[in-house]
């Protein structure tokens, strides 16, 4: 699905992220890795808001950014900087004007992922009324109403309190696009298809979940 | 629209396109300023009040539109009885007020959102050169930032209180500069994210 190759990021003369080569084709890939190691450049790169200094990324077969940014995609940490305007529904709908589309067309999207969600009771409440749990399925319900293929979500849940983090979730492994996550919560991540764990811009363990965790847990100690 | 202040409603005012409701604000703003004396003055205000009572607006959110401008209205009142007598200073803080008034009923009744394409419509007749999606990309953005200087001014002041700053403005702005910006930054990067132009 997703490809990168020679993929070499810099900051100034800084190396963030140097050679990474990689096939994704996993419904749900975790990524882990310690502070400052890199894990935020990678996923950025995902959708394109982080451009590589070198190598390709190659989204089915396109290189085109565009492509990219349709394809995949990004949920933020915090979501009160996602969310752009001040009543929920007309948020929802900012990606999809953009896009051009018949307004009827993206009602209909807009109360089909409100539904998906059971979030319809928000649709003309305040945004920066909503609880942080709230703002958060908002920002993510942004997000899936442009029908990405594939989300990546960078510590979603760092700003939640246990049931909504729970909530979340739940709301992340029902879906049915393909899930990049970046998380510190590693027993979530056990149950997902594969793990990369990213140290020092590299790529140093990467396949089944339990092993590369196991591996992580043992370098850190 | 931009401080939260949009009323739902269904009324003719709340239906009615953005872009005619800037032109005639526009409108109404020039002749009064235009046309002096006290009857071209009630007949303005008339007009305000109709437009309330058309959109279904009550007293108590005019009031609210209205009272953070009060201490303002009160700055010019007293400097204008200095400078041009009672007579006059009466008449422009009416004015002011009327002004305030009128433009708080189209932000009463028109979302942001309706606002930001009022204007990439109103572009549409713009030549080929002008950028009427990244125009509107900008306005929304600019609205955006209200709020969030705001609420950021708010969160830095109460931190500095705890910290016993309360009185130095240099300890308010330098984080206030700097956190803006970078909440601009993400922001912006979230926008970009979510509207593939
Ligand atoms: N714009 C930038 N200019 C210079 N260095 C940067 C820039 N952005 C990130 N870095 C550096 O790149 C490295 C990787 O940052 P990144 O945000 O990807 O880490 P991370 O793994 O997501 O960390 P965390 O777990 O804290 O979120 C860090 O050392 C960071 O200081
Ligand atoms: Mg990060």
């Amino acid at each position: 699905m997703l490809s990168f190759s020679q993929v070499v990021v810099e900051k100034g003369d800084r190396p963030i992220l140097s050679d990474i080569n990689i096939d994704l084709n996993e419904k749900r890939i975790g990524i882990i890795g310690r502070n400052g190691s890199g894990k935020s450049t990678f996923a950025r790169l995902f959708n394109g808001l982080e451009k590589p200094s070198s190598g390709t990324i190659t989204f089915e077969g396109s290189t085109e950014l565009k492509e990219l940014r349709r394809k995949v995609g990004f949920v933020f940490q915090n979501p009160d900087n996602q969310i752009v305007y001040p009543i929920v529904d007309e948020d929802l709908a900012f990606g999809l004007k953009n896009l051009k589309l018949p307004s009827a067309t993206i009602k209909e999207r807009i109360a089909e992922v409100m539904a998906r969600f059971r979030i319809e009771h928000l649709k003309d409440r305040l945004t920066h009324q909503l609880s942080g749990g709230e703002r958060q399925m908002v920002a993510l319900a942004g997000v899936l109403v442009m029908q990405p293929q594939m989300i990546v979500f960078d510590e979603p849940t760092t700003l939640l309190d246990l049931w909504n983090k729970k909530r979340l979730m739940r709301a992340i492994t029902d879906l049915k696009e393909h899930v990049v996550l970046v998380s510190h919560d590693l027993d979530l991540l056990r149950e997902f298809d594969r793990v990369i764990h990213i140290e020092a811009g590299r790529i140093v363990g990467d396949g089944e979940p339990n092993a590369v965790i196991e591996d992580y847990i043992a370098r850190s100690a | 629209m931009i401080v939260d202040l949009y009323v739902f409603g269904n009324s003719p005012l709340h239906r009615i396109s953005p872009g005619y409701k800037i032109l005639a604000l526009v409108l109404f703003c020039t002749l009064l300023f235009v046309l002096s004396g006290w009857v071209p003055l009630a007949v303005g205000a008339i007009l305000v009040a109709i437009g309330y009572w058309l959109a279904g607006i009550g007293f108590s959110h005019a009031y609210r539109a209205i009272r953070p401008a009060l201490w303002i209205l009160a700055i010019i009142f007293i400097a204008q009885i200095i400078l041009a007598g009672l007579e006059l200073a009466a008449f422009v803080v009416v004015r002011f007020g009327i002004l305030i008034l009128a433009a708080s009923l189209i932000t009463m009744t028109t979302k942001t959102s309706e606002f930001v394409d009022g204007i990439q419509a109103g572009l549409k007749h713009a030549p080929s050169w002008v950028p009427a999606d990244h125009i509107a990309l900008a306005i929304s953005l600019a609205l955006r930032f209200i709020p969030l200087v705001r609420a950021t001014l708010d969160e830095v002041r109460m931190a500095q209180k705890a910290r016993g700053l309360d009185r130095s403005v240099k300890a308010l702005l330098v984080p206030l500069v700097v956190r803006t910006l970078k909440t601009g930054d993400e922001i912006a990067e979230a926008i970009q994210a979510r509207s593939p132009l």
